[in-house]
């Protein structure tokens, strides 16, 4: 599958939840949100090969 | 993993309440959340205007966006800081704030109003779309208005500017651009009759804080940190912080699931700074031991209400600024006047909320 985080992207292969998926690519699952085809999901979702990921900052934003 | 309350798929797992939910019912247990915390720090009541400090930011368009829903008299302003250099950061946050509020607020640049809604437009809190508390969420009874207050226009420089000029923050502009923003929303909500000046500090916000304050024991800044800080004159606006009790990943999912267009990047700015580096060891341990940071500000708030930091309250040394009148504890001019050089002798120095309508005007008495 594809997994966005801001500017990056990485390719991971094979049935993983999107848990062990942030921890793969070095994040830490309190920091960010799944989006798995345009859907919000709780990151035991397990993820397939096909499924987009978005992976969204919990901080962020807000300076004016 | 399946929502307590219907058996679909949840879109948000909060350990520390052992309580998953699907977007419907977490949008409803949100808005309920932040109701039950009004009224538990008694921050305000539906009688009173409220200010919302809006940013384009996530926590404080949701926040604008609940209190609506809940049937609160909230206003919002928007501060252009001009931080441009490098990242279009500032018009990009406006351009978020105003997509949000034009559809249904009129919006007053710095006094001035420049779209008038309908009264009859819908607000977010109404509209249909995402999940929708919508049985409950009573009638509008004001068209709510978004104040938009440019700094570079009014003092004449952006923030980037200003604090590169004063060597302020050791060359970051983070130090100028929160002495500048605490003052003009404190005077905006004071001056011009809101009951209650709101933000959209969430948790990890407030968390991130009372680990530095009390890594470093900063006694009087823990006597002050508090859900709600009382207006100590009429100059001094009460502050109020209706999402005090959520996660930051809390207020996020929230504004995904009510489609809500926030600025997802960080102030360029705020890139590596001390705060995020304590939210990012905070959510270390709340991985490890989930309600970790809960407890630690609601301990806190216990120790404060039993009077552990009562002695450590200086607000008692408080005198006006000899320029603008404005509470302050430094003597002679306050820091606000003395970074924009704003003197003694300057009678006309810009009074940004002059023209700005009073709340009671703008929303009907």
């Amino acid at each position: 599958m594809e997994i966005t985080f801001r500017e990056k992207k990485w390719e991971l292969k094979g049935n993983i939840t999107a848990r062990d998926a942030i921890k793969k690519i070095g994040l830490e699952p309190e920091a960010v949100l799944v989006v798995v085809n345009g859907e919000l999901k709780t990151d035991d979702a397990l993820l397939k090969e096909e499924d987009q990921v978005k992976l969204i900052a919990v901080i962020s934003g807000g300076a004016g | 993993m399946h929502c307590r309350k219907c058996k679909l798929n949840a879109v948000i797992n909060m350990r520390h309440h052992k309580l998953a939910l699907c977007g419907e019912h977490y949008a409803d247990w949100f808005v309920a959340q932040t109701e039950r915390a009004i009224e538990k720090y008694k921050m305000f009541t539906r009688d009173e205007p409220v200010l919302v400090a809006v940013s384009g930011g996530k926590d404080s368009l949701a926040l604008w966006e609940v209190l609506l829903k809940l049937g609160y008299r909230a206003d919002a302003m928007y501060m252009g800081l001009g931080i441009n250099d490098g990242v279009p950061y500032s018009d990009q946050s406006l351009e978020k704030t105003l997509k949000f509020a034009e559809p249904f607020g009129t919006v007053v640049v710095n006094g001035k109003v420049t779209t008038q809604s309908s009264r009859n437009a819908e607000t977010p809190a109404l509209a249909s779309g995402a999940s929708v508390a919508s049985q409950t969420a009573p009638a509008i009874t004001h068209t709510p208005t978004l104040h938009l207050i440019d700094i570079p226009d009014t003092y004449g420089k952006t923030i980037p500017e200003i604090a590169r000029e004063k060597t302020r923050g050791h060359g970051k502009p983070c130090a100028a651009c929160g002495l500048t923003k605490r003052y003009v929303m404190n005077r905006l909500a004071a001056e011009r009759g809101y009951a209650a000046l709101a933000t959209g500090h969430n948790l990890d916000d407030e968390v991130a804080v009372l680990m530095q304050n009390t890594l470093r024991w900063q006694t009087g800044f823990l006597a002050r940190q508090a859900p709600v800080l009382p207006a100590m004159s009429n100059r001094f606006a009460r502050k109020v912080k209706p999402f005090v009790r959520f996660y930051e990943r809390e207020t996020a999912a929230y504004a995904l699931v009510r489609g809500i267009d926030y600025i997802y990047d960080e102030c360029p700015h705020a890139v590596g700074n001390l705060t995020n580096f304590y939210k990012t060891l905070l959510n270390q341990l709340e991985a490890h031991s989930p309600g970790t940071k809960l407890s630690f500000y609601l301990e806190f708030l216990r120790a404060r209400r039993d009077g552990l930091f009562t002695q450590f309250n200086e607000a008692g040394s408080l005198h006006e600024c000899e320029s603008c009148g404005q509470p302050t504890s430094a003597p002679g001019r306050c820091a606000f006047c003395r970074m924009w050089d704003i003197g003694a002798d300057r009678a006309d120095a810009p009074l940004l909320a002059a023209d700005i309508p009073l709340a009671a005007d703008l929303n009907g008495g």
